[in-house]
């Protein structure tokens, strides 16, 4: 428990704050236009639904601002860098960026249904009492006229009883781009459900440009100034307090109150998004700027099963571990980024990447690199981005679990680590890793495996093979593979992966790997790292608390959810 | 971008669209708004669009991931055919179910939505088709493999669901239930072997005389095919 609210207290407190600003945002912008004198005449037509679309709009002005901070991935790294000084937790933040556009993106969805429902009934009631011929203070204020020579300053946008709710939408700015706008946000949300992320990015992204138009649109939206409310000058003279009950007399000469003055509401979502606006676009100048710095591939790998590997160098490029790069082929695609995980170390004179299949842009990518004859493609890189993962390198004994494709991130601490054992960093604290490597099968991380077969040789010679542990556990057997093992039994190497240590069919049994880790060292902090599905999480998270020990002086386990 | 599966985005669009619908035919139908019976239309539309697009189609490639309590629908969706199946119909159904809800400003929002969803299930039906025939009958294709025999559509049935144009030889464009995979019971020791239930068979006759001439043997020197200089007594172990 205590584990959790250290990793979890600023996001909660974070998203608390912002929670409250919206609430706070909302029924503040309700009152104000449910009280105040200047909207008197106009809620006297529209009711309460005025305040609520008013209130809703502020929500919409507040999380439209904020929505374009989080996809600014060199903004954040700035943030990141500079504040190097606060904790890391705090910087780990910063990773979860997408989560809080995605939770901006829903408030915007539920405030813009508000906002929606709570103007179509407003131009119901405007509606009706242009309508209205009873002659009530409602269809009086709203025969105001809208000729501008005669002075008059109307309250109701529907000019004439004859003009429908969808002509006065259709034809007012406010209404022209609330469509527009709604109809990009609902695009741009249905193209971005996981699903449809996952299995074809190219519709989500393209999709997702429509937010030009939302943001456009958002800008322009109230200059028709059609929210309404009485002038100060018209206040002054006939103030509603005392003049609304006598509205039949205000054409009298001998009257004191004279027919009310109204004014429209400027526009102020533009004040709203500009600083973001400008901060994204020059974000998309920075990514453009850093794509077109000259990355020189120094050699390309084509491993088992469709995996790519690029070694690169660029200049002034530093990484560190468990970084991401973005890279963008022009001659596939022109305006794609795809995010990859560096498999190589920082103390490597080039950072690499390995790309396997999964979908059409890959899939071009390792097709282009597999003519031997032609020119290679040129490439654009992006990055680093991400928290490095360091706090590997802070425990004594490290627990690291990489399932799937999982395990490409652990390809770049494994390096590193042995890199700074080799050159025995003081800085490096570890003294033991055990590597717990589970995949379906090892076809699409052979170079996984290449990697552990040449860490094993290196430990072997430098007489420390008992630094690096490590298990492969196969998750997609059958009796035929499992038949050759047994066969094969009293083999060195394992007949598989032809590594020294065997492999394991079916899954981890965690009990019995963390009891025997917790008998082995007995004294130490034991930190558990895992790059893989939600379901691995929760049973680690479950053993590390059932095998840390009572006694802060014995074995702790400390889980680490690392978002690679 | 020729592997989208455009209907995947259309179903998503679609159901949006279906709770758009709802959501507007219910503040129109409750605010009493003028026109207000298009808004009752449009929650009918709207839940009957809902359940049609609720269970998701399965892909041409990959996995895909059902929708929570999606079987139930599947199978009444199941029950209508090429009705249902057909991206075609669903197109053309979901354009003529948007056209009513047009005339109320509550519902119009469903109306674009909704056309939208039917826009994109169409550009699916045009992109698996110009895929087909881009790859089937082109120069550079020469295909031989498609016989030029196959059976043209009979009845307006097979016309709807059932009938393939002669060159499609991949059937992508209709919607496919998600079925569950049947449960392989768990042979449990399957690899064990039972003991044999009968005796081994009996050895020929040859052998079975051969305890009677042994038992001579072991009294004296045997007259057999050898005579062994050293007496040889036979250890059965």
């Amino acid at each position: 428990m205590g584990n959790w609210v250290v990793n979890h207290c600023f996001s909660v407190l974070f998203l608390a704050v912002w929670l409250g600003l919206n609430v706070f945002l909302f029924v503040d912008a309700f009152l104000k236009y449910e009280k105040a004198d200047k909207y008197y005449y106009t809620r006297k037509i529209l009711g309460s639904t005025l305040a609520c679309a008013r209130a809703s709009a502020l929500c919409l002005n507040f999380n439209s601002m904020l929505i374009l901070l989080p996809v600014c991935r060199n903004l954040l790294s700035f943030l990141r860098g500079t504040c190097s000084f606060c904790s890391r937790t705090l910087r780990k933040q910063l990773d979860h960026n997408l989560t809080f556009h995605k939770l901006v993106a829903y408030m915007i969805c539920l405030h813009t249904a508000i906002h929606i429902i709570a103007h179509l009934f407003n131009f119901d009631c405007y509606s009706r009492s242009r309508q209205a011929t009873d002659g009530s203070l409602a269809s009086i204020l709203s025969g105001l006229s809208h000729d501008e020579k005669k002075g008059g300053s109307w309250l109701n946008p529907i000019q004439s009883p004859n003009m429908t709710v969808e002509y006065v939408t259709f034809t007012s700015i406010a209404g022209l781009t609330g469509v527009i706008m709604t109809i990009a946000l609902i695009l741009m949300v249905t193209s971005a459900t996981e699903f449809i992320r996952r299995s074809y990015f190219e519709v989500f992204w393209y999709t997702h440009h429509l937010f030009i138009f939302y943001i456009l649109a958002l800008g322009i939206h109230g200059i028709g100034g059609i929210v309404r409310g009485q002038t100060e000058k018209s206040m002054n003279e006939s103030h509603p307090c005392k003049c609304a009950e006598s509205f039949e007399m205000w054409d009298d000469h001998d009257s004191h109150c004279r027919r009310p003055e109204f004014e429209g509401h400027p526009a102020e979502s533009w004040k709203w998004i500009l600083a973001p606006v400008i901060l994204y676009i020059c974000e998309r100048i920075l990514r453009f700027y850093r794509s077109q710095q000259k990355v020189v591939i120094t050699k390309v790998v084509m491993h088992p099963s469709k995996v790519l590997e690029l070694q690169m160098n660029k200049r002034g490029f530093s990484m560190e571990v468990g970084q991401y790069i973005f890279i963008n082929c022009p001659s596939i695609s022109l305006l794609e980024w795809h995010p990859f995980t560096l498999t190589s170390a920082p103390e490597e004179d080039f950072f690499s990447i390995h790309i396997r299949v999964a979908g059409d842009w890959t899939e071009n990518l390792i097709r282009a690199f597999e003519q031997q004859y032609s020119t290679i493609p040129r490439i654009e890189v992006d990055g680093p981005f991400g928290t490095a993962s360091e706090d590997v390198l802070q425990y004594e004994v490290a627990v690291l679990v990489g399932a799937g494709i999982g395990v490409t991130p652990f390809a770049s601490i494994l390096k590193s680590i042995w890199y700074k054992f080799q050159c025995a960093d003081h800085n490096l604290k570890t003294k033991k890793i055990y590597f717990y490597w589970i995949c379906r099968e090892t076809g699409a991380f052979s170079w996984f495996n290449d990697l552990l077969t040449s860490l094993e040789q290196e430990m072997e010679e430098l007489g420390k093979v008992d630094f690096l542990n490590y298990r492969l556990f196969l998750t997609g057997w059958d009796s035929n593979i499992v038949g050759h093992a047994a066969l094969n039994f009293d083999k060195a190497t394992d007949i598989l992966t032809g590594l020294k240590q065997k492999t394991s069919f079916g899954r981890p049994m965690w009990d019995n790997e963390f009891s025997k880790i917790a008998t082995s060292h007995p004294k130490s902090v034991v930190g558990v790292f895992l790059c893989g599905p939600q379901t691995l999480a929760k049973s680690l998270r479950k053993c590390c608390h059932r095998y840390s020990s009572l006694d802060p002086r014995k074995v702790q386990f400390y889980f680490n959810k690392e978002n690679f | 971008m020729g592997q989208i599966e455009w209907a995947m985005w259309a179903n998503e669009q679609a159901l949006a669209s279906g709770l758009i619908l709802i959501t507007g035919g219910i503040v129109a139908t409750a605010g009493h708004f003028t026109q207000w019976y298009f808004g009752a239309y449009s929650i009918v539309a709207g839940v009957f669009v809902c359940l049609l697009e609720y269970p998701r189609g399965k892909r041409k490639k990959g996995s895909t991931m059902e929708r929570c309590g999606q079987k139930y629908m599947t199978a009444v969706v199941k029950l209508f055919g090429p009705l249902t199946r057909n991206y075609y119909i669903r197109a053309v159904l979901h354009l003529l179910l948007s056209v009513p809800a047009g005339f109320l400003l509550a519902t119009i929002l469903g109306t674009a939505c909704l056309a939208i969803a039917s826009g994109i299930y169409l550009l699916e039906m045009n992109s698996t088709h110009s895929q087909e025939s881009v790859f089937l009958g082109s120069p550079l294709n020469p295909c031989s493999s498609v016989s030029p025999q196959t059976p043209a559509c009979r009845n307006a049935w097979e016309l709807l669901g059932g009938c393939r144009p002669r060159w499609a030889a991949v059937r992508g464009e209709q919607w496919t239930p998600i079925e569950p995979k049947p449960r392989e019971r768990p042979h449990v020791g399957g690899t064990i072997k039972q003991p044999p239930s009968n005796p081994p068979p009996r050895p020929p006759a040859e052998a079975r005389k051969k305890p009677s001439e042994e038992a001579e043997a072991a009294e004296g020197p045997s007259a057999g095919p050898q005579d062994n200089p050293i007496p040889v007594t036979d250890e059965i172990v």
